[in-house]
């Protein structure tokens, strides 16, 4: 009954996404105010109807109701609690549930938060939302209904995948929509600004604070699937330039763009056009990243079904969304009014070079992506672009982009003084390289070119750091003065101070991790010692153990550091016995920051096991980076101006005010 | 096969840095610097994985060994999803290692045993697309855009003062202004 209610509710959901994305639009060509309040309700009641209908799917998957088809395809009644309830969107139907619910959710926050938008507007974004409601809701009813049911009902499940049962499903998921689907508020404002013909820095201060939650929860739900990937999969790398993961990447690469050009378009009123541009596009490559996961036109782990009448109805959504709100912008955007002037050597132009450098990376991410697939669609011939491919075009591309980033803060608006920008910043780029040089030597050498590449990860924290400096004024004024001044910064200097600090780090650490990293494989028999990253494991054998719903073998490794027992570490390999899938459990020391990984391999004759080990230095900076970015995101995000929002247009400077004081 | 041969440009350029690599002369100078510059980058995300080799594959020789690795990383598991044969433990990643290491010790260049092993599997077997007809538009894709792009910023700031010098102030906002400014 309760499964049935579920459904029943997202049919109602539908019905309010019709009403939502016609009504609000003809209020606002009538100027009916009534007519228009039904967008905000509207957006109310689908999210509490959306919210219901997964509660319900929800509740199905908790009590193990076998006669839902979905439950029983990817649950089992011996799995643990946690994992019933992130096996709901462990699969196809369950994920676009989430993906839908969190599209309402954002829905909902615009309704709910959004008061000082002006009412058209409003009702605009809120249609257009609605829209994007509607094609979705259809597309899960028509094409990936999670609550059929079977008759009979089957006894026990079919377990969800074991790669999937982990901590990670519970977060990644959710983060990771978070960010995509976030994008969709500031392609509603895009598309709703076009359809009014009016656009100004107002509407750039409204939609900034989306762009930043999106952009902040993209870059949370990344990290983490990197980090699920890295300690999962068991061979310890962290990126594969998979086509799902830059299924994800793309929209962050074209939000951090718009984020930036966003600041420009608020702050001077420039690039009015572009960033129109900017926020449809990004929604569009998110749009896009769902139908590649989602079609199963990418094999990868995370395409959980294939189904061909999906993937044409998701290509229908893309090409009407994607379609559509470039025609629009073709048709409108030539009657919205060109903003601020400015020189190329100043604020405004580092951020058009950072827009234009991200703005190729993503063009370059999007053709290595789609380039075997359109290659044999046309010609029939096959060939494959992997990591060797991204890792140089992109890494060119990011080069004088990350040398850039401190500069960038440095300059003025309007127009500004490169020369003075470098004159300030070269103690801070002499200081870059010497700890580039620094960290080198502490890592016993290695590539020379390491160097260089530690060395822009410094010069990225220390130009964060050296932003503050100044606009501080230490040195200048008494300490405790400049302290204050810092306090007294606005919270966006100090999110973009965490966030270009964040990305120092985190360039840190892949270059370190990739230059630096050992690797050993080794044959043990138990009590045999191998030697890695300066410490000594010594294979102590095997444990059997069996799990709620696999079994494993434990092997147990005691670690050593000149002869005395710093630690012991457990690495194993799991049998998922409904599935009969295997899966290894790495073992993972974390010294500082640096890692040991070790993850077992297969049995060798004469009973030894293959046992690969990592050493790999200083490898949680790439993490621990973007955490500190999305710090630096959610700190911005507290700035008073984006919670107190655009002054009210009402309020006219009074003419008293402005006589002169004579 | 014979028709990947035929339609790939007679100026055909092997990116494989392995080749460059080789050649020492390249050391010299701006050019030298480029290129070791272009295999860092080559590297920078590729961490040194193996899932898959097992000690019982490992050559003796430590410098064959690491170019065995390297040439690994680039060559696709063909029945994998999106891995080097480097990182896949499938039977088939198995006896193309075993095969590149054979070749290897036979005395090969990296350049004949990459080149071997299309010519046995194709161009799909590379991860890292050789510069070709059918791969121009990727390969340009970067720097066309990049280029394209500053092309298209000269325009958009030579074109502006223009525009803008010819927005004169109404005569009601002059009127504005002046009461503004109490003249």
């Amino acid at each position: 009954m309760i499964v049935e209610i579920g459904h029943f509710a997202l049919v109602l959901a539908l019905a309010t996404a019709i009403i939502v994305s016609v009504l609000p639009v003809i209020g606002v060509h009538r100027r009916d105010a009534s007519m228009m309040a039904v967008a905000t309700t509207g957006s109310l009641v689908m999210f509490g109807l959306v919210a219901l209908s997964f509660a319900a799917l929800t509740w199905a998957y908790v009590v193990s109701d076998f006669s839902v088809k979905n439950v029983w395809e990817n649950s089992h009644s011996l799995m643990p609690l946690i994992y019933k309830y992130s096996g709901v969107w462990g699969n196809h139907e369950g994920s676009m549930m989430l993906w839908l619910l969190i599209l309402v959710f954002f829905s909902m926050l615009v309704a709910v938060f959004g008061r000082n938008i002006p009412e058209t507007l409003k009702a605009n974004v809120l249609a257009v939302q609605a829209w994007i409601s509607l094609a979705f809701l259809l597309f899960i009813l028509l094409t990936s209904n999670p609550f059929l049911r079977l008759d009979p009902a089957p006894a026990e499940g079919q377990d969800l995948n074991p790669i999937l049962q982990d901590f990670g499903l519970a977060i990644h998921p959710p983060l990771l929509y978070l960010g995509y689907v976030g994008f969709s508020v500031c392609f509603s404002f895009a598309v709703a600004a076009l359809m009014e013909g009016r656009i100004d820095a107002a509407w750039a201060r409204w939609v900034r604070p989306w762009t930043l939650a999106a952009w902040t929860f993209l870059t949370a739900g990344i990290a983490m699937g990197s980090y699920w990937a890295y300690y999962e999969l068991g061979w310890g790398g962290w990126w594969f330039w998979d086509p799902v993961e830059n299924a994800s990447f793309m929209p962050w690469l074209a939000g951090t763009a718009l984020l930036h050009s966003a600041l420009v378009m608020e702050k001077r009123e420039a690039l009015k056009i572009w960033t129109v541009l900017l926020a449809i596009m990004t929604f569009s490559l998110s749009l896009l990243g769902t139908f590649l996961v989602r079609s199963g036109v990418l094999t990868s782990v995370h395409a959980f079904a294939t189904d061909p009448s999906r993937g044409i109805f998701i290509l229908c959504i893309l090409a009407i969304f994607i379609g559509g709100a470039f025609m629009l912008f073709a048709w409108r955007a030539p009657t919205l009014k060109a903003g601020g002037l400015f020189a190329p050597i100043s604020r405004e132009g580092s951020l058009v070079l950072n827009n234009l450098i991200l703005t190729v990376s993503t063009a370059t991410v999007l053709t290595g992506t789609l380039y075997p697939l359109v290659l044999e669609t046309l010609t029939g011939e096959k060939i494959s672009v992997g990591a060797p491919f991204f890792n140089m075009t992109f890494g060119l591309l990011m080069l004088p982009l990350l040398i850039a980033v401190p500069l960038g803060p440095m300059l003025a608006w309007k127009r500004a003084d490169l020369y003075g920008a470098l004159q300030r910043l070269w103690v801070f780029a002499g200081l870059a390289l010497l700890l580039g040089l620094l960290l080198w030597y502490m890592q016993n050498g290695g590539p020379v070119l390491a160097i260089f590449g530690l060395a822009i990860g410094c010069w990225g924290m220390l130009g964060a750091i050296a932003d503050l400096w100044y606009r501080g004024n230490f040195g200048k004024l008494p300490v405790m003065t400049s302290l204050r001044r810092l306090k007294g910064l606005p919270r966006s200097a100090w999110g973009t101070a965490f966030a270009h600090f964040g990305l120092g780090v985190t360039v840190v650490g892949i270059v370190a991790a990739s230059a630096f990293s050992t690797e050993h494989v080794v044959e043990m028999k138990q009590g045999q010692t191998a030697d890695a990253g300066g410490y000594s494991l010594t294979f102590d054998g095997f444990r059997e153990a069996v799990g709620p719903n696999y079994t494993e073998e434990r092997g147990h490794f005691t670690v050593r550091s000149g002869g005395a027992v710093v630690s012991d570490v457990w690495s194993s390999k799991r049998l998922y016995t409904a599935r009969r899938m295997p899966t290894t459990e790495a073992g993972i020391l974390t010294f500082g920051l640096s890692q040991l990984y070790v993850s077992l391999g297969d049995p060798m004759d004469g009973g030894g096991i293959v046992v690969r080990i990592w050493w790999k230095p200083m490898i949680l900076c790439i993490w621990g980076g973007c955490l500190i970015m999305m710090v630096g995101g959610f700190v911005s995000l507290s700035d008073r101006r984006l919670r107190v929002g655009a002054p009210s247009r009402k309020a006219k400077p009074v003419k008293a005010v402005m006589e002169p004081a004579e | 096969m014979m028709e990947l041969e035929r339609l790939r440009l007679p100026l055909t350029v092997t990116l494989s840095p392995l080749a460059e690599r080789r050649s020492r002369q390249a050391d010299e100078g701006l050019r030298g610097f480029l290129v070791k510059l272009m295999l860092a980058l080559f590297f920078l995300f590729t961490p040194i994985q193996a899932f898959a080799v097992n000690p019982d594959e490992v050559l003796k020789d430590p410098a064959l060994e690491q170019r065995a690795r390297q040439i690994s990383a680039q060559l696709r598991c063909m029945v994998c999803q999106n891995q080097s044969i480097d990182d896949s433990n499938a039977e088939l990643a198995k006896d193309l290692r075993v095969l590149v290491r054979q070749r290897l010790t036979d005395g090969d260049t990296d350049k004949q045993v990459v080149d071997y092993v299309v010519s046995r599997y194709g161009e799909f077997v590379l991860l890292n697309p050789r510069l070709s007809g059918k791969t121009i538009i990727l390969w340009s894709m970067p720097i066309g855009l990049l280029i394209a792009g500053i092309f298209a910023l000269v325009i958009f700031v030579r074109s502006r003062p223009a525009r803008r010098s010819s927005e004169v102030l109404s005569a009601e906002e002059k009127a504005k202004i002046d009461e503004l400014l109490g003249r």
